[in-house]
């Protein structure tokens, strides 16, 4: 099999797997039977206000054209997919003109930021002081670090996040306890914002490096083990090879691949994850962008937020598919 | 009946020697008495609101502490551990059997069936489903309680198993001993129970307790987003209201470190059992055991 048709059947794949995910978005709100429409009726009158039935039908039908509840399922089912296709999601219920889209792409660059910066640290940390603590295995700092590991490596994010404000902005007041910048400041381009922004960033960085490295570590660490006892690793050690060679070339590169089928495994798992500790953080994110939006009933956002969380999951996935050639030593596509 | 006896004796021995699996049991186990013992003895509903004292920290009477809603945490954390249990074992066993079953025609009767349960397989593996839950979640907020969590977690990680299952069955499918089974006219039950079951049983009981994990995981997710059935008691929703009342802005350390320090020891406990059954039940350390073990 060469390289175009690995691309070719894997690009196949991801748009079947979008178009699936899209339709059950679609499928799942009328089996489930609730109607945002009276969810938004229920909260209109909720507030003691009055409307006469003709308001209220006129209300409703604007509604319906609003949400593309009109016609028959499979006319919804096309302005649906229509919709989506020029990324028209319909506008927010709670900040009513604003498109839902605008509310999203102004969140989504803190997540993406947070994520992708935490993922590549940890993931390195991970691999490197993995791959060494597996090659010295029983170095007592090598077993320290696989306990600590093994502790932490299993605690949810937010769970982590919360420890650290209790520890880092109440006990001992280093860090700002949430928000994603000072209040009251413009976010401007200058060294100074760009500081106030990392600064805001460093407890949900933290915990989000120190669990994804704690998972790598153990991997890795395992991998490392199984690679030392291989034939050929033995061999390059009777040959007398430079340690820093057999660590590097011999161990840490064969063990390379499997660690990034786990981060295409787990990445959906990080990225919720991830969603939920910007909720305890109050990080401007996606995550509390969901918050607002689930407390608020904003069932365009929440549609909105779920389709872009997809696209986002499952396109990450076709890129790592992409990267993974060019890491195996073994793949050749030619 | 004497070779199971002999099994769980070489199991008991072994649980014997490996220390961490040991604690990981222990600690298990202590859970699993507060949750489903020691909270029937509670002698209230300690979901109610104001059968204690407000915002009391530990003390002899309240070993855990209260809330601001006059909940004795005590016993709220018993009901809390009963119930994200339940959640756990409900939504790691429903996926599982959905998916071992599916794992299972594929596997054994190949062909057509074969791609078409493989092909769907993929597709749902791929998809995020903590995002579709989410969206579930949001619409039928309402009706969320411990059954229709553990239910919706179940049906829609059905996917997970399917390749393993199938993969496993596929190499079964083409021993002697399952010739021998088809020739003399057993059906697929028969087939299955006898023989492939065996095979597959270690690998289902690590899938089922790292499913557990996830499973408790999910829902506490799903409650920091309001999301969970908020009125019960779990893990999940304590650390909701914990949360919604700002306990760590107000100093109530006790009622976020409560379900927080839980989850933690949960998860390790479930930790250490998962990683001690691999080791138990891998067939390299296995066969080390029985050439070392005598």
């Amino acid at each position: 099999m060469g390289l175009p048709v690995y691309i070719i059947s894997r690009i196949m794949n991801y748009l079947l797997v979008i178009f699936v995910a899209v339709t059950l978005c679609f499928v799942i709100p009328r089996v489930t039977g609730s109607s945002p429409i009276e969810t938004v009726i229920n909260r209109l009158t909720a507030y003691g206000e009055y409307y006469d039935p003709i308001t209220l039908q006129g209300i409703i039908e604007s509604l319906k054209e609003l949400y593309g509840l009109k016609g028959s399922l499979w006319e919804q089912y096309i302005t649906f997919l229509k919709r989506l296709f020029t990324l028209d999601l319909g506008p927010s219920l709670t900040e009513f003109p604003t498109p839902v889209s605008v509310l999203i792409n102004r969140s989504l660059p803190w997540t993406i930021g947070l994520l992708s910066i935490t993922t590549l640290i940890s993931w390195l940390f991970a691999i490197f002081i993995g791959g060494i603590a597996g090659y010295f295995e029983e170095s007592k700092i090598a077993k320290f670090l696989t306990g600590f590991s093994i502790v932490v490596h299993n605690i949810p994010y937010y769970i982590l996040g919360l420890c650290f404000i209790l520890l880092f902005s109440y006990l001992i007041p280093l860090f700002p306890a949430g928000g994603g910048y000072s209040v009251g400041t413009e976010l401007t381009f200058s060294i100074r914002s760009i500081l106030d922004v990392l600064y805001h960033a460093i407890l949900p960085a933290l915990s989000l490096i120190i669990v994804s490295y704690g998972g790598g570590f153990i991997i890795m660490r395992g991998l490392s083990i199984t690679t030392k006892n291989e034939e050929y690793t033995k061999f390059a050690e009777i040959m007398h090879l430079n340690k820093n060679t057999i660590l590097y070339k011999y161990i840490i590169r064969n063990s390379l691949l499997p660690q990034v089928t786990g981060l295409a495994i787990s990445l959906g798992n990080i990225f919720t994850g991830s969603l939920a500790l910007e909720v305890v953080f109050s990080y401007p994110g996606l995550g509390s962008l969901l918050y607002r939006a689930l407390i608020t009933s904003d069932y365009n956002l929440i549609m909105g937020i779920t389709i872009y969380s997809i696209f986002a999951i499952t396109t990450s996935l076709l890129i790592l598919d992409f990267i993974y050639p060019f890491i195996d030593p073994r793949i050749r596509y030619r | 009946m004497k070779d199971n006896i002999k099994y769980i004796k070489a199991f008991m021995k072994y649980i014997w020697r490996d220390k961490s699996f040991f604690i990981g049991l222990i600690m298990l186990t202590v859970f699993m008495m507060l949750a489903f013992v020691v909270s029937f003895l509670s002698p209230y509903d300690p979901r109610r609101w104001n059968t204690a004292p407000r915002e009391r920290p530990p003390s002899w009477e309240y070993p855990l502490g209260t809330t601001t809603l006059g909940q004795n945490l005590f016993w709220l954390l018993t009901w809390a551990l009963r119930n994200s249990l339940i959640i756990g074992f409900s939504g790691s066993l429903i996926g599982l059997i959905i998916g071992s079953i599916l794992g299972f025609i594929a596997g054994h009767k190949g062909g057509i069936i074969d791609r078409i349960i493989s092909n769907i397989a993929d597709i749902f593996i791929a998809i995020p489903i903590l995002m579709l839950i989410i969206l579930i979640g949001s619409l039928i907020k309402t009706q969320l309680n411990i059954t229709t969590l553990g239910v919706l977690f179940g049906v829609l990680t059905w996917s997970m198993p399917v390749r393993n299952v199938r993969s496993m069955i596929l190499s079964l499918r083409e021993q002697e001993f399952t010739y021998t089974d088809i020739f003399s006219g057993l059906n697929l039950l028969e087939i299955v129970y006898r023989h492939y079951l065996p095979f597959v049983i270690p690998w289902i009981s690590m899938a089922a307790i790292n499913r557990i994990f996830w499973a408790i995981g999910t829902e506490v997710t799903l409650a920091i987003f309001g999301l969970s059935a908020i009125d019960e008691a779990t893990l999940g929703t304590m650390l909701y209201w914990a949360l919604k009342y700002q306990a760590l802005l107000r100093g109530l350390y006790w009622w976020v470190l409560t379900p927080t320090i839980t989850l933690v020891l949960l998860f390790l406990s479930l930790y250490l059992i998962s990683v001690g059954l691999n080791t138990y039940l891998n067939p390299k350390a296995r066969l080390q055991r029985m050439i070392g073990g005598k």
